[in-house]
């Protein structure tokens, strides 16, 4: 009908070859796929959370222990990243909640919440780091 | 509606509804446990073990698990669903994909006993 049939050459049943690191990733889309990831990497986290909590909760010394436990670089950093992800997780989800509800779905508003939601997860990132520390 | 064999509970709108209910949940589990740290940085283990004894913190925590099961498989489960598939892993795909499911299974169920013990059993 539009002469397209005949002159186009490529067959269309070719699979389509999409290489995700050629596109250009809009800040929205990186907001939204860490919100993804920190709910995967906060998933498997909780065991770690849980064996701390059982582990400060037996008694007074392996509440210390705990403490002491903490000291170790490898083992705050490791409770730092799931934490840090909580964070960002519960920011973005509150995003995602609000937008949910009807709020701000054009681009302009869309981006700016994007921006709000990194700014205030990395700054609490920080804190808790600050309070790890 | 459409309806799916493995999802929680086989339809998309109510698993979206019930990822929502968790997910308040969980937020505000993860904010009153936020401010216990924020509002005591130097937390001993009398405070801290008499706030688990209380039966609101008991109740509390057992309510943020249940949410978590509910949150976490759904939320999972999107996930498999979007990447472990047939398009990405060829025919290996679908069993891939199950026994990832599977594998998650496990581990929130694990989660769930062992979160109940930890709050019932002081
Ligand atoms: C505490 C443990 C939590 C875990 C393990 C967890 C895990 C997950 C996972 C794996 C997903 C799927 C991600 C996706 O589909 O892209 C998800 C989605 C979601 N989470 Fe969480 N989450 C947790 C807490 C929270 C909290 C505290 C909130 C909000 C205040 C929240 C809000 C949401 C929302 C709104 C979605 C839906 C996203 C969508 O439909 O695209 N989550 N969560």
């Amino acid at each position: 009908m539009f002469g397209f049939e005949e002159t186009n050459p490529v067959k269309d049943d070719r699979p389509i070859y999409l290489n995700l690191f050629q596109y250009k990733w809009p800040l929205v889309a990186i907001a939204s796929i860490l919100h993804r990831v920190s709910g995967v990497g906060v998933f498997f986290g909780i065991g770690v959370l849980l064996f701390l909590l059982q582990a400060s909760l037996e008694s007074q010394s392996s509440f210390e222990l705990v403490r002491s436990s903490f000291q170790s670089p490898g083992l705050k950093i490791l409770i730092w990243l799931i934490v840090s992800g909580l964070i960002y997780h519960f920011v973005a989800g509150v995003k995602h909640l609000i937008m949910d509800w009807g709020f701000g779905e054009d681009l302009r508003s869309a981006h700016l919440a994007s921006q709000a939601t990194i700014a205030v997860a990395t700054i609490s990132s920080l804190l808790a780091g600050v309070w790890l520390w | 509606m459409v309806s799916s064999a493995t999802n929680f509970s086989r339809s998309g709108l109510s698993d979206w509804l019930i990822q929502r209910a968790s997910a308040v949940v969980l937020g505000l589990y993860v904010l009153v446990l936020g401010w216990v740290f924020v509002s005591s940085p130097s937390l001993e283990f009398a405070e801290w073990s008499l706030l688990f004894d209380g039966l609101s913190m008991k109740i509390g925590t057992s309510l943020a698990l249940l949410a978590l099961c509910a949150h976490s498989w759904i939320g999972m489960w999107t996930v498999a669903t979007d990447y472990l598939t047939k398009s990405h892993f060829g025919r290996h795909g679908t069993s891939l994909r199950l026994s990832f499911l599977g594998f998650c299974i496990i581990v929130i169920l694990v989660y769930l006993v062992w979160g109940f013990q930890i709050v019932w059993s002081k």
